[in-house]
């Protein structure tokens, strides 16, 4: 069955190859440096799932004093120029859009056929997103290598290319979601929920529901994720003052709640992959430029889930 | 409440605008030795954490082929598709990625988005674009701003979007929570109560859009006096 383990391979064998290129290009100066970022990096996922937890740790520590102490280079991958790009684009039309697209569309098709009885035991059903997406990618490699004509190595060097431009950022969103788990495992968010609950004023029904909204969108900026701080708020005000000393509806307050910790997610550097990992995908300057972007419609509607809750949550 | 100098760390780090991986990783061991844990079980507990996050960072092997298509000057031709259609301002363009992302995403097709795969190859070139063949050649800063806003928009589409749809993992996560506690809800009941939500932001983004191409137009201006 393809699931997890399988992309880990392909993901594995796709570090080493950045690892290597990272090793020949003599234009970086800082070539050593990101050569060990992706060969350990490339080492976790060949390997993780067979070393102990403490080689898997002391593998992360390395990569992030590689690149926290050392520093990270960008390569100088031999790319086309935008008179070359204006020439090829003219030349190949709208034909280049295709492959392009081809990825989202496998993923799409891909996650319904997978979940098909009759295609059931091929597909870890609960992966059939993520495996569809690689396997889109490879459609879409099969699409473009004969139109565009282009040698093996070329695809992998302007891997590295963008993977250089996003640098150490690609692996913040994973520390984070592991972060989250470290905080899960001592306690943080019962710790913080209770801290919440003792300081928040919530002595009216809109009092109440504005410290659960508020709480919600605060407590998911600290986290970087709605999915943590649900159930620690719900428990600490949703339920024992909404729903039961108030007489709320529980499926709304879920609801609205849920989605004003979204706000919080579009405010939060700790939401990485949304808000830093599309910023350095975009070559900003500004870090945070993704999260000024957001901030206006993340405050009005949290102000508007608010007042939705209110006025709904107390009327059914 | 020992365990909270942990969050006082990713804040500090964070303001101080330290190395992200270094701040992340000080906090995870800040948080497990005032947890009660030694140094080795520290190390253990984030490397396992780590691991079992590895499919998180799974979507990086996408970068190949659209490295490989804007070799081949994907991004110029989505510029030429968009810069021959007056009607193309950015905010209209903008919105209506929103329009097509919060609508399929409310269908339960996700997937049909993301930085990587289509706002960095296709949405921001065609919203640049878009920008360029209406104020000409754009300001660094004014051309940084209009990105970000290819990636907010695909960001606020998805998020007031999905809810809509029942078996997305966060509806889930509230029926099993209430269930917990005693509260049995469907998921309908919970995704019908996105809707409201969901109808806000696209009133709150979709104004911002409309008025995003007067507010560009402004600080072109501005830059060339």
């Amino acid at each position: 069955m393809i699931g997890l383990e399988v992309l880990y391979v392909v993901a594995g064998v796709f570090f080493v190859g950045i690892a290597v290129l990272s090793a020949r290009d003599k234009t970086n100066p800082k070539r050593w440096t990101n050569t060990t970022f992706w060969g350990l990096f490339a080492v976790s996922f060949l390997f993780g799932s067979h070393l102990p937890d403490v080689v898997n740790g002391l593998v992360v520590l390395a990569m992030v004093l590689t690149a926290g102490v050392f520093g990270f280079g960008r390569g100088a991958p031999a790319t086309t120029g935008p008179e070359e790009r204006r020439a090829s684009a003219a030349r190949l039309g709208n034909r280049l859009f295709w492959p392009a697209l081809a990825i989202p569309l496998t993923a799409l098709a891909g996650t319904f056929l997978f979940k098909r009885p009759a295609l059931a035991g091929l597909v870890d059903p609960k992966q059939a997103t993520l495996v569809s997406l690689i396997l889109g990618v490879f459609v879409s490699l099969a699409m473009a290598m004969p139109m565009l004509r282009a040698r093996p190595s070329v695809p992998m060097q302007e891997g590295r290319r963008l993977l250089d431009t996003v640098g150490w950022a690609a692996i913040l969103p994973q520390m984070l979601a592991a972060l989250g788990a470290v905080f899960a495992a001592a306690g943080v968010g019962t710790a913080l929920g209770k801290l919440a609950s003792a300081w928040l004023p919530a002595g009216s029904e809109f009092a109440a529901v504005a410290a659960y909204t508020f709480g919600m969108a605060i407590f998911t900026m600290i986290m970087g994720n709605a999915f943590a701080a649900f159930p620690v708020m719900t428990a600490g005000i949703g339920l024992p003052l909404i729903v039961q000393r108030f007489g709320g509806n529980p499926a709304i307050m879920g609801a609205v709640g849920m989605l004003s910790g979204f706000c919080g997610t579009l405010m939060t550097p700790m939401a990485a992959n949304f808000n830093i990992v599309p910023a350095a995908l975009l070559e900003l300057s500004d870090r945070n430029a993704v999260i000024k972007a957001q901030l206006p419609t993340a405050l009005l509607l949290l102000l508007a889930n608010t007042v939705l809750m209110y006025v709904l949550v107390f009327r059914s | 409440m020992l365990s909270l100098i942990g969050i006082a760390v990713v804040v500090l780090g964070f303001m101080a605008r330290l190395n992200p991986l270094l701040v992340v990783t000080a906090a995870a061991l800040v948080t497990g030795l005032a947890g009660g844990m030694g140094p080795v079980e520290v190390v253990a507990t984030f490397g396992k954490a780590f691991k079992e996050n590895r499919y998180v960072s799974v979507v990086w092997v996408v970068l190949p082929v659209i490295g490989l298509l804007e070799r081949a000057g994907l991004q110029e031709r989505a510029k030429t598709l968009i810069g021959a259609v007056h009607a193309a301002t950015t905010g209209r363009l903008l919105l209506l990625y929103f329009v097509f992302r919060q609508i399929t995403a409310a269908l339960g097709l996700t997937s049909l988005g993301g930085h990587a795969q289509m706002v960095r190859p296709l949405i921001a070139p065609m919203a640049e674009a878009a920008a360029e063949s209406h104020h000409g050649p754009l300001p660094e800063e004014v051309r940084q701003t209009v990105r970000a806003h290819a990636a907010a928009a695909d960001n606020i589409a998805l998020f007031f979007g999905e809810d809509i749809f029942i078996a997305i993992a966060s509806i889930l996560l509230i029926k099993g929570f209430l269930a917990q506690n005693g509260i049995l809800v469907e998921p309908l009941q919970l995704s019908v109560w996105a809707i409201p939500t969901a109808i806000c932001a696209l009133l709150i983004h979709g104004t911002q859009m409309m008025l995003f191409d007067r507010h560009l137009a402004r600080r072109i201006a501005e830059g060339r006096r």
